[in-house]
């Protein structure tokens, strides 16, 4: 076992023993950044995905501030208790344009990341106004306040650039139009154009007024209107798992 | 080796030192235990191993995929398909049952009844409530007052579309806003309310004559002559004194000023077939559900099968 006292050569030769700890922790390093370059190795090929609508933008940019990642998960994880309660697991695809992703890593309310559609409008407004009208044993935080802050669209447009910058395909067009677009989301087919918005973002967009509220597009809208998509678009019977796809 | 590198033998051990002294303390330079060696070469050769089997060492075009074609989503495929495999022998015999031998089979009632019970909790106890006691704007599924119908095929069908839901074939109606829009004046709102209040068992007032003419041409087409709804509109019966948003002056006076339209989600594509069959034996027991005999019920009380969902 003469090999093993062959360390005493390093140990005495801090410059060698330097060298030699850089080449196993870059290759370290290798093994685990590189394949991520190549996004394709990661994210699974889906239908259905497009960017944000301004107004959710906005809505997700409340989410971020007022910090709803400490105590909600976005990320259902493909455990059979997970799936039965949740719905299908989370794709990778499913978060390709959210910078940063929400998957959260702790769970104090419950998992939002199929929640879009699963309640109604009024009750996601009555719910953030007060958690304890509509669930007697919530301990979230009133977030009334939001249906007297009007949303902050006026330069939302720089908050699409800015995603574009990062890959986001936003086009010029989406963000020519990002204030237009946000207040005939908030304001539904029955008072706005929704054609455009339609048309930049596909037709399954939720366009109406969230809150309730006809005089306002409060901070509670763009919210709910964030809510409301999460999980919803892609199209999974068109989608195939990671490993089928290849 | 050099004649003064040669090592430092301890004298009381005969073990040589590492040469380090600190203060006159020299440190023995033993080797490691033999065992922990042993295992620590063993979890080397074992790591080879596992790279060959699972999925492992990343590369340019992902990772390498290992012998057994483990994946984290196979294996929850596997479990549920245990899940499944557990639950056939009664799936079997439901999802070719109809809701009738559904509701006359204690084995299919019960399975039923269970499955719509964990569903019903995850799903609609949000906003029904965790008894399905319902609230304000939310119906209460205990009683049997039925807005869109309480058969067990109605239930079904509400909630496979919901209602005012995005699904194409969604219940859907909409009240006119009877003051927004100015169908109706204020006083003539006001005789409204009091008219709906005494029909549902309140007091007449002198206006009463005048409410009966405008609900004639105003309200009837949907509520029905005598005020008594019809689910085939999703109209509620105005005569019983069940109140989704509240039975007090101010709360009828807003629902005929403003209307109410209030939504539930379309459960198709979210929750499977057979858990929404559950779900629709589930609610149509709880409360009464219409259409089964009580003396049909009756012979449906399985032991062990609590239709309370508070517990």
């Amino acid at each position: 076992m003469d090999f093993l006292n062959k360390h005493k050569f390093l140990e005495k030769n801090a410059v060698i023993f330097l060298i030699g700890m850089l080449v196993a922790v870059l290759i370290g390093g290798m093994v685990q950044i590189i394949p991520l370059f190549r996004a394709e190795t990661v994210i699974e090929p889906v239908e259905g995905m497009r960017p944000y609508t301004p107004l959710e933008l906005a809505g997700y940019n409340i989410y971020l501030r007022e910090g709803c990642y400490n105590c909600h998960s976005q990320q259902i994880r493909p455990l059979r208790d997970e799936v039965a309660r949740y719905g299908h697991y989370s794709l990778a695809a499913e978060s390709m344009y959210d910078h940063p992703f929400q998957w959260g890593s702790k769970r104090t309310g419950p998992d939002l990341a199929r929640v879009g559609g699963k309640y109604s409008d009024e009750w996601h407004t009555a719910h953030m106004i007060e958690p304890r009208d509509l669930v007697p044993e919530s301990i979230m935080p009133s977030y009334g306040f939001l249906m007297k802050r009007e949303a902050d669209l006026d330069k939302i447009e720089k908050h699409l650039k800015a995603l574009r910058f990062v890959g986001v395909p936003y086009t010029d067009e989406m963000i020519e139009n990002a204030y237009n677009d946000a207040m005939a989301q908030a304001a539904g087919e029955r008072s706005a154009n929704i054609d455009g918005l339609r048309e930049r973002y596909g037709e399954d967009v939720n366009a109406r007024d969230f809150d309730g509220q006809e005089k306002i597009v409060s901070e509670m809208d763009a919210l709910i209107a964030y809510m409301q998509v999460l999980g919803t678009m892609v199209d999974f019977d068109s989608t195939k798992g990671m490993e089928e796809s290849e | 080796m050099s004649e003064e590198n040669k090592p430092e033998i301890d004298e009381h051990t005969g073990v040589e030192t590492t040469g380090h002294e600190w203060d006159g303390l020299k440190e023995l330079n033993n080797p490691a235990p033999r065992w922990w060696l042993w295992i620590f070469y063993i979890t080397i050769i074992w790591s080879v191993g596992y790279w060959i089997v699972y999925p492992s060492w990343p590369t340019l075009s992902g990772a390498t995929k290992g012998v057994i074609g483990w994946t984290q989503f196979t294996k929850l495929e596997a479990e549920q398909a245990e899940i499944a495999a557990r639950q056939q022998q009664f799936l079997e015999k439901f999802e070719p049952a109809s809701f009738n031998q559904i509701l006359n089979d204690q084995e299919l009632y019960a399975f039923a009844v269970a499955g719509g019970r964990a569903a019903f909790k995850d799903n609609c106890a949000t906003c029904h409530g965790t008894g399905a006691e319902g609230g304000k704007g939310y119906p209460n599924l205990n009683d049997d007052d039925w807005i869109w119908g309480g058969h067990v095929e109605e239930i079904y069908e509400t909630l496979l579309y919901g209602i005012r839901s995005t699904h194409e074939e969604t219940r859907y109606n909409i009240m006119p806003r009877f003051g927004v829009d100015g169908l109706l004046k204020r006083e003539e709102v006001a005789i409204m309310t009091d008219y709906v209040l005494a029909i549902s068992g309140g007091a007449k007032t002198g206006t009463f004559a005048r409410g009966a003419e405008i609900f004639k041409s105003q309200c009837a087409s949907c509520h029905g002559a005598d005020g008594r709804g019809d689910h085939d509109f999703g109209a509620p019966n105005l005569t019983d004194a069940i109140w989704l948003y509240g039975g007090e002056r101010q709360d009828v006076y807003e629902s005929i000023f403003y209307a109410r339209a209030g939504m539930m989600p379309h459960w198709q594509g979210r929750l499977d077939e057979n858990t929404i069959r559950q779900l629709s034996v589930y609610v149509h027991e709880m409360g009464g559900g219409e259409g089964v005999k009580p003396e049909e019920r009756a012979a449906l009380d399985v032991q062990g099968v609590s239709l309370d969902a508070r517990e």
